[in-house]
């Protein structure tokens, strides 16, 4: 049952390693968009301290929508995909195994890297294990919702400008609960309710959103 | 087309060429019916409806914005419910309905914020204030609009079909979720702030007046929708026979 | 036993086929003619279940294949126009994935044997961009020597860019595998030495 699940994950990690630019363009897009913020708020500490999470949350909501239309797209051209579709095993395991690589390759460097750029925006430091936990719960929700959306707009003109309409709407609860997580523990209040959300945003997305993604995979074969 | 072909009917479809000429005799009433509705209830909140005690005659456009809003939401459940249905029953119907309810979904939308707006600035003092309601509203058009730009991007009508049915109902799943995300948001960063709807001791003319002009919404959206399904409808069944004579017997039309 | 009953096929908002109907038995070798754009391909997809009829229905072993999909899928074997390879893969790892994703188990032996017996020992190891196109059908097509379990094989132009022996060699495995009581569903525009002479669908004839 699981030797489909397997053999895509191992795939997509070995082509992720074997085109590991893509892995580190995303990476450095994350730093970058994160750096830019002081240019534009200005340096004053107090200031970046106070807008750090938010910063954070949303350069890692970015980077991993521009990243999205890697999941699909090149299964899509090649064929893979219907080979996928075609295959005698449950659709659904198959979609969680792409989103798993697709997490390990993008959102878990995102969640590694965000505590130093923190210190960057001089975060508090008790803050910290806080920001990676919820970046470690809330990006993989953003990848299964993206997922989704990456689904539909397959093969689709003007595909990522649309992919960005439809799931950043969708991404806004788990950027509430995510940077108000970092803001609670930095102001005292305990991010606990914050993270419990997030946790049962993610146990809901693992359930539902390969389903849909699953189906609109075999529409956009159609 | 000959005869000889007639045979070919099995579209599961809930009967396009039923639908068509009775959504078309239909319209017309629905519109009818929104215009004295519209003029009853604009007669009811700006001529009948007293003026408010704490704000004025600026409260009136609340005639506007509620109603607005209600079918705002109204009409993306109805869209869900739609999807849902097209995709489970398979019938091509379900869809046109969908995807001819949204325009006007978004319309609402927008009317809400606008008249939203028009209200906060004398009451709050903004054009726009992050409430956790004008922001769940503004979320929802957005909703809205990636659902018409992802039909409107798909060229295969069928794949648009159900493509745009998957993100409606995703859509739905996700509205109460980031309703009460940004309640919760709201109320971490602003403390509670004067709410629209909740104007105090509403007389019975102000509900009445609301009432009507949410009829009055109710019964336009029917008829532009019924207008939008039609010529839909003879889109994605112009290679059928009955299309042929119906586009014959209103004058050739191509 | 496949069977196909009133099958009618839009492609955007064009018709392209209706009220086609066929049955294929154990043992048949089917080719699918008519000219380019009649619909060849999208009748074979929609045999796949990948695409979705506008009228009619498929079913396999009695079934519709909508209602019982992956026992369907496990009897199917359908090799498209692209070739399901990935560039940066070698033709022995495209291949062990494309038997693991249909759910297969076949050891990397076995699978390299069948690309040896395809005549690509030499580019084992490769990246499969390097590869010419006629070897990068090959890849595709030694998924039939790990597929004699899976009855139904549906083939899109399987014979394009190989060369005369490769042709020869494919017609004789798809001879086998109808003689050993699987069917064959095929597309080309090439003569190719079978066996026994095939049947022959034309789509023409179903045309709008």
């Amino acid at each position: 049952m699981l030797n489909t699940f397997f053999a895509v994950l191992r795939r997509d990690l070995l082509l992720a390693w074997r085109g590991r630019a893509d892995v580190l363009v995303t990476l450095a897009f994350f730093v970058i968009v994160v750096c830019l913020f002081p240019f534009g708020v200005g340096a004053e500490p107090n200031q970046l301290r106070a807008i750090a999470p938010g910063v954070l949350w949303v350069a890692a909501l970015l980077a991993c929508l521009l990243s999205l239309h890697r999941l699909f797209a090149q299964d899509h051209v090649d064929g893979t995909l219907e080979q996928l579709l075609l295959s005698s095993e449950p659709a659904v395991l198959w979609v969680l195994a792409k989103v798993l690589a697709f997490w390990l390759t993008t959102g878990l460097p995102v969640v590694l890297v965000a505590p130093g750029l923190a210190l960057l925006l001089d975060l508090e430091q008790g803050a910290l294990p806080t920001l990676a936990l919820s970046l470690a719960l809330g990006t993989p929700i953003l990848a299964l919702l993206g997922a989704v959306g990456a689904a539909l707009t397959l093969g689709v003109r003007g595909g990522g400008m649309l992919l960005a309409l439809l799931i950043l709407p969708l991404f806004v609860p788990v950027l509430i609960f995510g940077a108000g997580a970092v803001e609670a523990e930095a102001s005292g209040t305990g991010a606990a309710a914050h993270l419990l959300l997030l946790g049962g945003g993610l146990a809901g997305a693992l359930a539902l959103a390969p389903l849909a993604c699953a189906a609109a995979l075999r529409i956009s074969t159609d | 087309m000959n005869s000889s072909q007639r045979g070919f009917r099995i579209f599961r479809f809930a009967a396009p060429q039923v639908f068509y000429p009775l959504a078309g005799r239909l319209a017309p009433w629905f519109a009818a019916a929104a215009v004295a509705l519209t003029l009853v209830g604009l007669w009811l909140g700006f001529v009948v409806a007293p003026t408010d005690a704490t704000q004025g005659e600026v409260y009136r456009v609340i005639f506007i914005h509620v109603p607005a809003a209600w079918m705002s939401m109204f009409i993306y459940l109805v869209m869900a419910f739609w999807s849902a249905v097209g995709l489970v029953m398979n019938t091509r119907l379900s869809f046109v309905m969908s995807q001819a309810l949204a325009p006007t979904g978004a319309i609402f939308c927008f009317v809400a914020l606008w008249t939203g707006a028009l209200w906060g600035k004398p009451t709050w003092g903004a054009y726009w204030v992050w409430d956790a309601r004008l922001t769940s509203q503004l979320l929802l058009l957005f909703l809205y609009f990636g659902f018409i730009a992802l039909t409107r991007a798909i060229e295969d009508p069928r794949r648009a079909d159900r493509a745009g049915a998957i993100i409606a109902l995703v859509g739905a799943v996700n509205v109460p979720i980031i309703y009460f995300s940004v309640k919760w948001w709201n109320t971490l960063h602003q403390g509670a702030s004067v709410s629209l709807t909740k104007a105090p001791s509403m007389a019975t003319t102000m509900l009445a007046g609301m009432l009507v002009m949410a009829f009055a919404a109710w019964a336009y959206t029917l008829a532009v929708t019924l207008w939008r399904v039609r010529p839909m409808i003879l889109e994605r069944e112009r290679h059928t026979e009955w299309v042929g004579e119906v586009l014959e017997r209103e004058g050739g039309r191509k | 036993m496949l069977e196909i009953e009133d099958l009618a096929c839009l492609k955007g908002d064009r018709l392209l086929f209706r009220g086609l109907a066929l049955t294929l038995a154990a043992g048949e070798l089917l080719r699918v003619a008519g000219p380019n754009g009649v619909g060849k391909t999208s009748l074979l997809r929609l045999v796949t279940g990948l695409a979705l009829a506008e009228a009619g229905e498929v079913r396999w072993q009695g079934v519709a294949i909508g209602r019982d999909r992956d026992a369907f899928h496990r009897d199917l074997l359908y090799l498209g126009h692209a070739s399901a390879l990935n560039d940066l893969l070698t033709p022995l790892e495209n291949l062990r994935f494309a038997c693991a994703a249909a759910g297969d188990e076949v050891d990397e032996g076995t699978c390299m044997e069948a690309l040896v017996r395809i005549g690509l020992a030499d580019q084992l190891d490769l990246p499969a961009r390097v590869l010419s196109q006629g070897q990068r059908r090959r890849v595709g097509l030694a998924r039939l020597f790990l597929s004699s379990g899976r009855r139904l094989w549906v083939l899109d132009e399987p014979f394009t860019a190989l060369d005369v022996r490769a042709v020869a060699d494919l017609a004789t495995t798809l001879s086998d595998h109808c003689r050993a009581g699987g069917m064959v569903m095929l597309t080309t525009h090439q003569d190719a030495p079978f066996a026994v002479e095939p049947r022959v669908l034309d789509i023409g004839a179903y045309a709008c």
